[in-house]
């Protein structure tokens, strides 16, 4: 085990966020607060509580997802798609390090950046409304989940993306999307029947539905399938990531 | 001498179908100086690529200081450190960051006392706070080797080490791959100028269209070096050498009027002078005469010329 590379590919990532703190911070602190003001303060007052919860606090969940999902994927492509197009990655592949030390590294500190993010998005939502978790360890644990298997999600799309274009084009088109309509902002049964049936297929909905679970033990569908779902998804990338090392996929020729 | 680097019939064939190596078969051994000579696109790069993990082999098999690429590539590429043609470097990491980085890379503790010596005999020193956007070309050239050397290998690869580098510094690169040698660093360089073989390397190997065409001392090479032709033009134009200049093995142009002789410098008697006297001895006038000396370029560029 080449714990020295894993250590410092980790740092160099970390690094990476700390010498643009202001973007890494600022922007998510900033989205944040402009959502409370527009859904949760001026749209909010004239929605009734939803289940039970105000909506301005109902949506905090949501928000965190939001965020956790974009900047996951944003993140760990980045951090893998650069050397690729810079060609740095020639260090890397010449190293004595395994494909599982890469993916440690690299999606480490990606998952590392988003909890912290996930964090700093909870601390301004609680300037806002008052937060009450009612199981904190499982919101924890949503949190760890998420942000590593979306992580692993942005470093495929990484490895995938050969250049600027394709690296944009699935966080914008696919998750922007699923994130919004998987229920970020009000509970799927808010929606007409037909589209309830619809949005069952978004994998989204099962994250933010067990996240929200989490504070307010309320949910679309159930915690178990919820857990069920993320689980499945991150073992879902970990097999794609270790079949395109195993062949090389987009790395070696 | 012990053989640290084998290859045995490695071929590549990139997915475009594309032949890049065809079945070459080398034997490096520790502690030499290997010079890997050949125009472009002669699957320099890619045998290299192919030794250090960067590009899968399609077939065949190496093995570093008995160890295979595949199954004991930690082993190998331990050993290994490579200095990539191009100036491939992150834009906004310092100087000491990247060096520290590389070393880490490689699975070796950190040495702050090494990596300081290493960038002070690379003259990169008074740099290491610098950000890598903002150094020179052969600045940066540097810093690759210093990259290179951070894990402390025992086999170096310089692909092509002083394309676009000044005189001044490709003197202090020969100089430092000297040194490393001397401290027992196999080293392994690629390079299309010949002049660079023939001053640094122990050994020369030539390749082209992905064979490897001829692999020679530098003493052997030397020898052919050392081999003369005196051209004689002549005033008349003759059809047959006569009988009694046999001994000389002389060459006639095919026009006639031309006389080739070839001769050794580094022996003592040439045989110039008794070619000349048995001549005119003949009444075979001359009006021009002129000396060539086959240089490895004449024998490189001969042999590549024949495969194309």
């Amino acid at each position: 085990m080449n714990v020295q590379a894993m250590k410092v590919i980790y740092k160099f990532e970390m690094l990476r966020a700390w010498k643009t703190l202001t973007q890494t911070i600022a922007s998510p602190v900033i989205s944040t607060v402009l959502y409370f003001v527009v859904f949760g303060s001026a749209i909010g007052s004239r929605i009734e509580q939803i289940e039970g919860v105000p909506y301005a606090v109902f949506i905090v969940p949501g928000l965190v997802m939001l965020s956790l999902l974009t900047q996951s994927i944003a993140n760990a492509s980045f951090g893998i798609f650069f050397p690729k197009f810079t060609g740095t990655i020639y260090e890397v592949m010449s190293a004595p390090i395994s494909f599982f030390e890469i993916v440690v590294g690299y999606v480490g500190a990606a998952a590392t950046k988003s909890l912290i993010l996930g964090v700093i998005i909870l601390i301004t939502a609680n300037f806002f409304v008052d937060l009450n978790i009612a199981h904190p360890v499982w919101m924890v644990a949503f949190l760890i989940l998420t942000c590593v298997s979306f992580s692993l999600f942005g470093f495929i799309i990484g490895l995938w993306a050969t250049n600027f274009e394709k690296l944009q084009l699935i966080p914008m088109l696919v998750i922007t999307p699923l994130v919004f309509l998987g229920g970020s902002f009000y509970s799927v049964s808010m929606l007409p029947p037909a589209w309830q049936t619809v949005t069952l297929f978004n994998p989204v909905l099962y994250l933010i539905s067990g996240f929200r679970w989490s504070f307010f033990e309320v949910a679309d569908v159930s915690v178990g399938v919820s857990l069920a779902m993320v689980i499945g998804f991150l073992i879902l990338c970990l097999g794609i990531v270790w079949l395109m090392f195993k062949t090389g996929y987009r790395l070696k020729q | 001498m012990k053989t640290i680097l084998k290859i045995s019939q490695l071929s590549k064939v990139y997915e475009s179908g594309y032949e890049a190596l065809k079945k070459v078969d080398l034997d490096i051994y520790q502690g030499e100086i290997f010079a890997l000579l050949g125009p472009n696109g002669a699957g320099k790069t890619t045998l290299i690529s192919a030794i250090c993990g960067i590009v899968s082999p399609s077939s065949g098999s190496v093995t570093v200081d008995g160890h295979d690429i595949i199954t004991g590539y930690r082993e190998t590429r331990s050993l290994i450190g490579l200095v990539p043609q191009e100036l491939t470097l992150g834009a906004f990491d310092t100087v000491w960051n990247t060096v520290n980085f590389s070393r880490g890379l490689f699975g070796k503790k950190p040495d702050s006392a090494y990596i300081e010596q290493l960038l002070k005999d690379l003259s990169l020193f008074d740099k290491k706070d610098t950000e890598l956007r903002a150094l020179s070309g052969g600045m940066k050239r540097r810093v690759l080797i210093a990259k290179a050397l951070s894990h402390e290998p025992r086999v170096l690869f310089l692909d092509e080490p002083t394309a676009g580098v000044d005189v001044e510094l490709r003197k202090d690169m020969w100089a430092l791959v000297r040194e490393l040698n001397k401290s027992g660093v196999t080293i392994i360089l690629t390079t299309h100028y010949i002049e660079e073989a023939e001053e640094i390397a122990d050994r020369v190997g030539i390749i082209s269209g992905g064979e490897l065409m001829m692999v020679e001392d530098k003493q052997a090479l030397m020898q052919k070096l050392g081999k003369k032709h005196l051209v004689l033009d002549l005033k008349q134009t003759i059809t047959s050498i006569p009988e009694s200049l046999q001994a000389y093995h002389l060459k006639l142009s095919v026009d006639g009027n031309q006389l080739t002789y070839t001769y050794d410098t580094a022996s003592n008697r040439t045989g110039i002078t008794a070619l000349l006297q048995s001549l005119s001895d003949q009444g075979i006038s001359m009006r021009d005469l002129k000396t060539s000396q086959s240089s490895l370029e004449d024998i490189f560029v001969s042999m590549v010329r024949k495969d194309a």
